[in-house]
């Protein structure tokens, strides 16, 4: 019995040795099995070869029943497991809403986060986001919200990307330069998060479509680069009753604030009255801005749209936060609404 | 009398800040105050007396984006 035995490890280490594959040794060792099975049958009892080999063929065909039972049981396990395997696709279509495990594993850090948690991470992707302006501010906001995991967003501007814009607008890439900007960021931001959606607005926000569109989201954004569209935009929030996360900069400064009548804090108009002459507030274009400085604010007013969703903190409303990266600064005013203002007072 | 003027001390003669604003030549511009850290609407500017070390912030909307 030994001998046969030794015989079959030879077979299996030879085989390893010179790279046959394993099914093929395996085949190798059936067969010097039948062969000693078949010695047992055709030969006279007491050959030296019987005599070698255990005897008789009791014992080895009791060992080809443990090796049946082995086979039966792996087959068994193999079909248990591919129904297994098969029943997976149809879990992650979960009910509408649920968490697959992807999404779980992603959001993990804001998970762990107890200011957020699973529900702060439930309320951001069953919120509606609305940027205004897909430019400095838009793109780092943009960005940030649908890696953040905001379950639909919507983009709204008329621009096509510039050589100009790509110094700052970090969503926009050299190969989309004469690509509409909301184009471009929607194809940034689903290659960023396939699991949000993106809704791009190919057009200028006027009178006619700020009201029903802001009325359609939850928080909105203002990165917009002309006064007449701020205005414009905080007219609607109030309207609507919608917060307004404002951010503006040019040059080295930012200036933040949460603009939210409806929650006792003032109006973007209560501050600003009057659109500023030229020349006090000029465009990007005309001042020059730092390429990173809009960085630094798009991606605070995406962290001022979490704590609005999530109710994390205090968002930043009735206040104005202005940050000066030229020396480093950030300083906080106070703000309070004005009962005579046209918007959101007695006007 | 020496306040602080945007983050930065400056030694001005307006005793309030309306005055403080034509000193500054910006009476006529649509900017927003405030003292203190306090917005002050541009109806109080004129009743808004200033002391020494006030901290006083003139903010123009910034319209970049």
């Amino acid at each position: 019995m030994l001998v046969v035995l030794l015989m079959a490890g030879a077979l299996w280490g030879i085989g390893a040795a010179m790279g046959t594959p394993r099914n093929l040794r395996w085949g190798m060792i059936g067969l010097l099995y039948l062969a000693v099975v078949l010695a047992h049958l055709v030969l006279p009892a007491g050959h030296p070869i019987r005599m070698a080999t255990g005897e008789d063929a009791s014992g080895w065909l009791i060992l080809a029943g443990f090796v049946v039972l082995v086979m039966i049981y792996r087959w068994g396990l193999g079909l248990i497991r591919a129904r297994a395997r098969e029943a997976e696709p149809a879990a992650a279509e979960q009910p509408s809403g649920a968490f697959t495990e992807t999404e779980l594993e992603r959001y993990a850090r804001h998970i762990v986060l107890r200011e957020l948690g699973g529900p702060g991470q439930r309320k951001l992707k069953d919120a509606r986001v609305l940027v205004i302006g897909a430019g400095g501010l838009g793109a780092p906001a943009l960005q940030y919200l649908a890696a953040a995991g905001v379950g639909s967003i919507g983009v709204i501007d008329d621009d096509v990307v510039e050589n100009a814009n790509l110094q700052r607008q970090v969503i926009h890439r050299d190969d989309d330069i004469g690509m509409a900007k909301v184009f471009s960021a929607q194809a940034a931001m689903e290659a960023q998060n396939p699991a949000i959606q993106v809704r791009p607005y190919n057009r200028r926000l006027d009178e006619g479509i700020a009201g029903a569109l802001i009325a359609d989201h939850d928080v909105i954004l203002d990165g917009t680069d002309n006064t007449e569209t701020r205005y414009l935009v905080n007219r609607a929030c109030v309207a609507a009753g919608k917060p307004l996360v404002s951010g503006a900069l040019s040059q080295w400064e930012g200036q933040l604030s949460v603009f939210h009548p409806a929650a006792g804090a003032p109006c973007y108009q209560c501050i600003f009255p009057q659109a500023a002459a030229p020349g006090i507030a000029p465009s990007c274009a005309e001042a020059g801005v730092l390429g990173p400085l809009p960085g630094v604010v798009g991606a605070m007013m995406a962290v001022e749209t979490v704590k609005l969703i999530t109710g994390a903190g205090k968002a930043l409303t009735g206040e104005m936060l202005i940050y000066d990266a030229l020396w480093g600064e950030t300083r906080k005013i106070a703000l309070k609404r004005r009962a005579d203002c046209p918007v959101c007072g007695q006007g | 009398m020496k306040i602080t003027l945007n983050g930065e001390p400056r030694d001005v003669t307006g005793r309030n800040l309306a005055d403080l604003l034509e000193e500054l030549g910006q009476g006529e511009a649509r900017v927003a105050t405030a003292v203190n850290e306090q917005f002050v609407p541009a109806g109080r500017r004129a009743t808004t007396v200033l002391s020494p070390g006030d901290r006083v912030e003139i903010v123009a909307p910034r319209q970049g984006g």
